[in-house]
């Protein structure tokens, strides 16, 4: 099953449970408060899921480690790679 | 067999590493790269050698690494040069034709992927026998330099929103500083069809619908000393069909 699929499936399982619990369309008299809860509710998701997103985007954007010391460390390499090998007769 | 094993006591003598390095311009780095390559490799005793893929550099590539071969040995540096510039994965499936190892490593010659990570791939894919064993900047100690803030951002996104729709099992996709099994190698590369960072997205997810083990090792990603490195309109644009194309076939 491709990933597509999957999403189709889980969206559609979902939505399914949702329609069945907001239109009460098994005739099941359920209270009014369930289907007031539940009418809202893919809304309520979407927007948590959002901002789910942009805390965890934002704190990883933050927290991305900037290698300085890796830089510094090459630069150095690179200066002592060019004098041997400069030493050992390549022409650059 | 046995005698061999007795004179390296330490090592398993049968693991041989393969370096591929595709080119194309890389006069200022390659020397550098293949000093750092013998300065890590060599002091720690693993069996490598170390394959450059030159796709007719016009200044000159070629010529320097024929004068590395003459310094460091036709054992140690192998040339295998195409005439023109072509993708990436057929670069691989050309490197491996000539590669005697049992292991194949893929690094960028920008000096942007540093060679003092190789023993740490080694080490982790010995941990778990792992198939492939990617670099990663996105977890542990793991981080990159010279990038803005918006850099930065495009990175994150695009790779929580990948993360979200393949669930790939790995933490760095678009990274192709890589050690692999080269029998996983071998069918990985002939399942892939992308371009660019979308190919190295590929590599895993493919490897993960093969059932293969991935294993991770942080690594630090030092943007291109030399010459420009862009993530233009035409990157995103390409990553995004890329990722959907993969989110609807595997």
């Amino acid at each position: 099953m491709t990933k597509l699929m999957q999403w189709l499936f889980g969206a559609s399982l979902l939505g399914g449970l949702w329609a069945l619990v907001s239109f009460d369309l098994l005739d099941l008299n359920l209270p009014h408060t369930y289907r007031e809860v539940a009418w809202p509710m893919p809304l309520y998701l979407l927007v948590s899921f959002g901002c789910f997103s942009l805390a965890t985007v934002g704190y990883r954007v933050a927290t991305f480690n900037d290698c300085d010391a890796a830089a510094k460390e090459l630069q150095e390499q690179i200066r002592e790679a060019r004098e041997d090998l400069r030493r050992r007769g390549l022409k650059m | 067999m046995a005698s061999r094993k007795t004179t390296q006591p330490k090592r398993d003598t049968e693991d041989k590493y393969s370096i591929l390095l595709p080119t194309y311009n890389e006069r200022e780095n390659l020397p550098l790269i293949v000093w750092l390559l013998v300065k890590y490799l060599g002091e720690s005793g693993f069996n490598y050698e170390i394959i450059v893929i030159d796709d007719g550099s016009p200044d000159g590539t070629l010529e320097v690494a024929e004068q590395l071969q003459k310094i460091y040995g036709g054992d140690k540096i192998l040339l295998r040069p195409r005439e023109k510039k072509l993708g990436l994965g057929t670069a691989y499936i050309h490197g491996m034709k000539h590669a005697t190892g049992n292991f194949i490593i893929i690094m960028d010659a920008d000096l942007s992927h540093h060679p003092k990570f190789i023993p740490e791939f080694i080490q982790k894919q010995k941990e778990g026998n792992y198939d492939v064993v990617s670099g990663t900047r996105y977890r542990g100690d793991g981080g990159v330099y010279g990038w803005d803030l918006r850099r930065k951002l495009i990175s994150r996104g695009a790779n929580f929103l990948t993360q979200v729709l393949l669930r790939p099992g790995a933490s760095d996709l678009t990274g192709s500083f890589r050690l692999y099994k080269k029998s996983a190698l071998e069918s990985l590369v002939e399942r892939c069809v992308s371009k660019g960072y979308v190919f190295q997205m590929e590599m895993i997810v493919r490897a993960r619908q093969l059932n293969f083990t991935i294993g991770e090792v942080p690594i630090s990603f030092v943007d291109r000393v030399y010459g420009e490195s862009k993530l233009g309109g035409n990157e995103i644009v390409s990553f995004a069909k890329g990722l959907l194309m993969l989110f609807a076939t595997t």
